[in-house]
């Protein structure tokens, strides 16, 4: 048992170092004092430095961040909303017509959503910039968040829901008090994607944007012509940094709270075996 | 539920922190106030000096908002759709002319262009845009061959027929673009990169498959890191991006073939969603003065068509032949025409099948 | 019979969904489909799919996409599944979960790069096995390259509907089953690799749909020696700009996309059916 568990960590650190290995990679030369990632030339803070004199990038990873958190979010309670609703669906034909229109933005190539999306803006006389772009990024979101909360909804016990269906609950109390924490975890996932889709979309932010608006992402592709200079490693470096710092709060809060949570559940659980 | 309500409350909040951050950021730049002392420059990524817009916002009161492609097929579709007043844009030769014959461009008043006699008359009144009536070039090159002097020495490469010898077998990395690939195979033959006959192409194309013995990689922009960290002997690429590899690694040298190559332009034109038309011309003239023309080609690493920002510039790089090439060379020099929808395909259905080709 | 309640419920879920549904599927897949079936003038006609269909070409790019998409989901899966697994018996595995999805938020293409500075031929990787007195290796635009970073991005996407498919699996279920005397491999396949299936499943679908039109590391890692229907729908989009026939190779990928749904779909239907007579 012992043994297999030191396999087991071997492989997980393994994993973890080729995981991270690309990344070390960029930070590291986020420190050159050269101009490219080939060639140590020596320690440097001075594309640290630009970077933060720079401040039309910086307004842009601003830009970044707010289109994704506040597309992924949206996009999660659609999502949802979408997985509830096909989960529902007693007809089989039914359910996989609309699992195979919910799958489609995610098999079209990124060109074709946003030229697509492009079209579509400038029939309705949209005006492009955040609003256009923040649409597109939830709608080609959705999809990620249906496919993470469905297996949740299908692992579900039913019996729980039958359960809370008859001792009255109604639609909210069920939805609320059963339902959403069963799947959470489900949801978090396709936040998490919808995130990470959301920060690395080049080709439709790129179609839909417009007046000024721009994306960290669209700033890097078309940086490649000239060469995408070191101060975008160190840019990521700081991107990075910061999320680490983030998860590492989140692991001080949950180890803490981690023994009130245990009570937590107890509580929770005669509580939804009551309904 | 009490763990996703607590997200969504976070989430909130750190969106309402940054909108806040945003509107600090745009106050300081200047780029949230819609007056219409703007300027809307649509160009390649990192493709100006950004202490020039700086200079020029200084000099002229235009605040630049400035937007980036990384294609001119991209950019293209972005202006024939609309839904931004783009005032300039940056695109090379042949988009030139496609953009023109579509009226997408604005014809450039010469009355109110102040720097015209800046530049260097080669590089004026190209077939693309005779007279320069709707453009002005912003920087010029070449296509060329980078090779490593570790593998390979200067005189093996200096024609493109070199590249069929069976002694770089894997050796070769190609740019990943149609006219580029058939336009060498053509020029080996002694036809126009502007060929238009079925034969000429798939004569072409017969001889662009049997060097693929020596091709190791068909790639685009990265061209320039792996010849950097000597992946290859050699590479088939732009000076643009021969320069950037060239000041990274001591190895490298450039040539144009004497007998031909490409003749590129990226041009300065006005489409025809401008709005600002009194900061274009304040833009384009900015640009057109020696000075400032000079220090941007320091930054960027191109050729600039402006023959007096030429002094302004280090002894070293205006005297570099490989960026810079001898009148003889220059002579032989084609620039691409658009070649039209059936035939812009029918080069890129025989490059595709090309590079469909088992290595 | 649907009750009040449930139409209800139904109607409240579906409203948004929808909209989402016909602004940005329904739209542009009808859009799609006419510019796939018209000329540029506008005239009805089938030669985009008999130019597809009747180039060998065509054919073999489709080909080479299912089965690279196929290769790349494979090996995500071989590698995510122990991860997923070992993830869970951690203590604080959301914590761990959350260090897995962070790689996944720096740039794509930065990332590219960096495998190009570890995998090149004076790169990381061989300037350390060149410790060991081992010749530099020709490492990039090879198979196995554009593999290896293909899976490396994909395989957030996999472990974590897998994770969280198994954390959701009643421990006390290990349990028994060890105390009936089921050794670690009987329980692995028969109580854990079962429970954990629709996990599994989401992340197929999460791997090889998107992986169908994959096309930037097909060049940057590749080198183009694969070619996929990804690159061939980038060009006439871009290159040519021959949108029709662009359209087409994308109505085609919807259906390869369809195709795969319904062979998922048995199992599903299955299963539907026996939880939907417990329900009702």
């Amino acid at each position: 048992m012992s043994k297999n568990v030191k396999w087991g960590n071997i492989y997980l650190w393994f994993m973890f170092v080729i995981l991270y290995l690309p990344i070390f990679f960029l930070v590291i030369y986020s420190f050159n004092s050269g101009d490219v990632m080939q060639g140590w030339e020596g320690f440097s803070l001075k594309h640290y430095v630009e970077l933060f004199a720079d401040t039309r990038i910086l307004e842009i990873v601003v830009n970044t961040f707010l289109v994704a958190l506040l597309s992924s979010l949206l996009a999660s309670m659609i999502g949802t909303a979408g997985a509830l609703y096909i989960y529902n669906l007693n007809h089989e034909l039914v359910k996989n017509v609309f699992l195979s229109l919910n799958n489609i933005l995610l098999v079209s190539p990124d060109v074709i959503i946003g030229a697509s999306f492009l079209i579509l803006f400038t029939v309705m006389g949209f005006s492009l910039g955040f609003t256009s772009v923040l649409l597109s990024h939830i709608a080609f979101s959705i999809p990620i968040v249906v496919l993470m909360v469905l297996p949740r909804l299908q692992e579900m016990n039913r019996s729980l829901v039958a359960a809370a269906k008859d001792l009255g609950a109604n639609n909210w109390q069920m939805l609320t008090r059963v339902i959403l924490p069963v799947i959470s975890p489900g949801i978090l996932a396709g936040f998490f994607m919808a995130f990470t889709y959301s920060l690395d979309d080049f080709a439709v932010t790129f179609f839909v944007t417009g007046n000024g608006f721009s994306t960290l992402s669209v700033e890097i592709y078309s940086r490649a012509r000239q060469g995408v200079s070191l101060e975008i490693n160190a840019l990521s470096a700081m991107m990075f940094l910061v999320s680490l710092i983030l998860v590492l709060v989140y692991y001080a809060i949950s180890s803490r709270s981690g023994r009130n949570k245990k009570q937590g559940t107890r509580l929770v659980l005669p509580a939804s075996e009551g309904l | 539920m009490k763990k996703l309500i607590t997200g969504i409350i976070a989430i909130i909040t750190i969106v309402i922190i940054l909108f806040g951050i945003q509107r600090y950021l745009a106050m300081k730049t200047g780029t949230g106030e819609s007056s219409d002392k703007v300027l809307n420059l649509y160009n390649w990524g990192d493709y100006i000096d950004p202490d020039l817009l700086t200079k020029f916002t200084k000099e002229t009161g235009y605040k630049v908002s400035y937007e980036t492609f990384d294609s001119n097929e991209a950019m293209y579709t972005k202006i024939k759709q609309g839904g931004t007043s783009y005032d300039l844009t940056i695109p090379s030769d042949y988009m030139i002319q496609k953009m023109k014959s579509e009226n997408l461009l604005l014809p450039l008043d010469h009355s109110r262009l102040t720097g015209l006699s800046n530049y260097d008359s080669r590089f004026m009144n190209q077939s693309f845009d005779k007279n320069n009536k709707y453009s002005l070039p912003y920087f010029w090159g070449t296509l060329g061959i980078i090779y490593n002097d570790k593998y390979v020495k200067a005189n093996q490469v200096q024609h493109w027929d070199d590249l069929w010898s069976p002694q770089f077998k894997n050796q070769i990395m190609l740019i990943d673009s149609a006219r580029d690939a058939l336009g060498i195979a053509l020029i080996t033959q002694n036809k126009s990169v502007n060929d238009k006959s079925e034969a000429d192409l798939a004569a072409a194309q017969a001889k662009l498959t049997a060097l693929m013995p020596n091709v190791k990689a068909v790639i685009a922009d990265e061209i320039k890191m792996y010849m950097a960290q000597n992946e290859a002997a050699i590479a088939v690429t732009y000076s643009g991006e021969a320069s950037e590899a060239l000041s990274n690694n001591s190895h490298l040298h450039y040539v144009v073939p004497t007998e031909g190559s490409n003749l590129w332009f990226d041009n300065i034109v006005m489409p025809k969603t401008a709005k600002h038309k009194d900061a274009a011309y304040a833009f384009i003239n900015f640009m057109s003065n020696p000075e400032n023309a000079a220090q941007n080609a320091k930054y960027i690493g191109y050729a600039t068509p402006n023959k007096k920002a030429l002094s302004f510039l280090p002894k070293d790089i205006r005297n570099d032949k490989q960026f810079y090439p001898d009148e003889r060379t220059v002579s032989h020099l084609q620039v691409y025409d658009n070649l039209g929808q059936k035939w812009t395909e029918k080069y890129n259905d025989a490059f595709l099948e090309f590079k469909m080709t088992q290595r | 019979m649907m009750t009040k309640s449930k139409r209800q419920r139904q109607l409240f879920y579906l409203i948004p969904y929808s909209i989402w549904l016909i602004l940005f599927v329904v739209a542009p897949l009808i859009l799609l489909l006419f510019q796939s079936l018209t000329t540029p003038n506008g005239h009805f006609t089938l030669k985009n799919y008999a130019t597809y269909f009747g180039s060998g070409t065509y054919l073999r790019m489709t080909f080479n996409s299912v089965w690279y998409s196929f290769l790349i989901t494979a090996i995500t899966l071989v590698i995510s599944y122990p991860m997923a697994y070992l993830l869970n018996q951690l203590k604080q595995k959301q914590f761990w979960l959350l260090l897995i999805i962070l790689p996944t938020w720096i740039n794509l293409l930065l990332k590219t790069y960096a495998f190009i500075g570890l995998l090149s031929k004076s790169g990381t990787v061989n300037n350390f096995i060149g410790l060991f007195g081992i010749v530099p290796q020709q490492l990039l635009f090879s198979d196995w390259s554009f593999l290896l970073v293909a899976a490396y991005i994909e395989i957030p996407f996999m472990i974590l509907p897998i994770f969280n498919s198994l954390a959701e699996i009643n421990p006390r279920l290990e349990q028994a089953s060890r105390d009936l005397g089921a050794n670690k491999w009987q329980t692995l396949k028969r109580i854990i690799l079962p429970l954990s299936m629709p996990g599994v499943k989401a992340g197929i679908q999460a791997v090889f749909i998107p992986s169908l039109s994959l096309f930037m590391i097909t060049r940057l890692i590749g080198g183009n020696r694969v070619i996929t229907l990804g690159t061939a729908i980038e060009e006439h989009f871009l290159v040519t700009q021959n949108w029709q026939l662009g359209s087409t190779i994308g109505v085609i990928l919807i259906v390869a996309m369809v195709i795969t749904m319904i062979l998922t779909r048995d199992r599903i239907r299955r299963t539907g059916r026996k939880r939907g007579t417990l329900h009702e």
